[in-house]
């Protein structure tokens, strides 16, 4: 399974890829929302294009609880573990 | 390999049926597409605007299919139609639309002040949509065919559907007109009136969360939120030869909700 690390900048390039967000400003503390301006649009594309890459699924039910880069992380480790 | 099939059948093979209204895979049109391959058919789906997400969306159908672009207020998108479907089909047996869209000044309780503009956005893409989109794709057609929109129960008032629910009222009649106009050509046009489902749209409706609890208490056959796959069998349904006499029909697949008084 791949290291938080590995995951974070995984994320970033799809983050950086469908919204153009430079990926370095992609950390963990980063909220979706309110730092990186990502609208709900964008958000569902960014958690289809994580489903594929890391091979996880994330309900809908759960995509409102992932505020940060870091809950995303986190929630992406364990699905895969 | 095996298939998965669906439990009524591969009622739809041979047929070539457009799919317009994809977006997520919470769409009534991701899985109407879906269920119409497994049913048999050759699938063409359309989106609109974020046309990477549809794409991504399309690839996880049971089968490959075309994605075009299609916004319905557009008219180079509309004429081009049938042109672009054609680059992939010889032809349409069946039309769905599951198109629907109001500013946000035209929901959620501001209906005394919503402007004209904002109102005819929304009978634009979710009325009179319909009727462009069948003129559109009539030259497939040429020997009759099966069109199904996607309508939510426009007889009642809902808290904060405000001008929705007005041009939901349009598109019902704009169904019987079709059926009217279109019956000579052998296209038959109906609707699936359909429960509440959490999708994109339905999430942009404020005051959605109302209907949570609401109608699954209602509902004789119980309901589900979560899950757009009874409708969608409806759609599939009526694209079928299954309803070789019904047009200008509205099917409710709302588990019964419609019937009850309280
Ligand atoms: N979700 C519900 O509770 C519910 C209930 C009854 C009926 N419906 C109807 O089902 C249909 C599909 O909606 P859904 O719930 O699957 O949500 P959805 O958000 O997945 O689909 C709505 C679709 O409309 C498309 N659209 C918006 N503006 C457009 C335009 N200008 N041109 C072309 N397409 C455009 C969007 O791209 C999207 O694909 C709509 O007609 C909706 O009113 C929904």
């Amino acid at each position: 399974m791949a290291s938080t690390e590995e995951i974070r900048t995984g994320l970033a390039e799809i983050v950086n890829e469908i919204t153009g967000v430079p990926a370095d400003d992609v950390q963990l503390d980063k909220s979706f929302t309110d730092d990186l301006d990502i609208d709900s649009l964008s958000m569902v594309e960014v958690v289809v294009a994580a489903e594929e890459k890391f091979g996880v699924k994330i309900p809908d039910e759960e995509v409102k609880n992932l505020a940060t880069v870091g809950d995303a992380v986190s929630y992406i480790e364990k699905a895969g573990s | 390999m095996s298939e998965p099939t669906v439990p009524g059948g591969r009622i739809l093979e041979g047929k070539r049926i457009l799919v317009t209204g994809v977006l997520t895979d919470s769409s009534f049109a991701f899985h109407t597409a879906r269920l119409a391959q497994l049913a048999g058919a050759t699938v063409v789906v359309t989106g609109f605007g974020r046309m990477s997400l549809v794409e991504r969306i399309a690839k996880r159908l049971p089968h490959e299919a075309p994605v075009l672009e299609l916004d319905v207020q557009d008219d180079t998108h509309l004429d081009s139609l049938a042109e672009r479907v054609g680059e992939h089909v010889d032809g349409l047996d069946g039309v769905v639309h599951s198109i629907a869209f109001a500013p946000t000044t035209a929901l959620g309780g501001a209906f005394l002040d919503t402007t004209f503009d904002d109102v005819s956005t929304a009978m634009q893409v979710s009325a009179y949509s319909l009727k462009s989109l069948t003129t559109a794709t009539l030259p497939l057609m040429p020997s009759g065919g099966s069109v199904v929109g996607m309508d939510f129960d426009a007889q009642v008032a809902w808290p904060g559907y405000d001008w929705m629910g007005v041009a939901k009222a349009g598109l019902e009649a704009t169904t019987r007109y079709l059926a009217k106009y279109l019956g000579e050509r052998h296209v038959r046009v109906n609707l699936v009136s359909a429960g509440p489902v959490k999708t994109m749209a339905a999430r942009s409706i404020p005051g959605f969360d109302q209907f949570e609890g609401v109608w699954d208490e209602r509902a004789p056959l119980g309901w589900d939120l979560g899950d757009p796959e009874p409708a969608a069998r409806g759609v599939v349904a009526l694209l079928s030869d299954w309803f070789p006499k019904t047009t200008g029909e509205i099917v409710h697949v709302d588990g019964g909700v419609h019937a009850m008084g309280a």
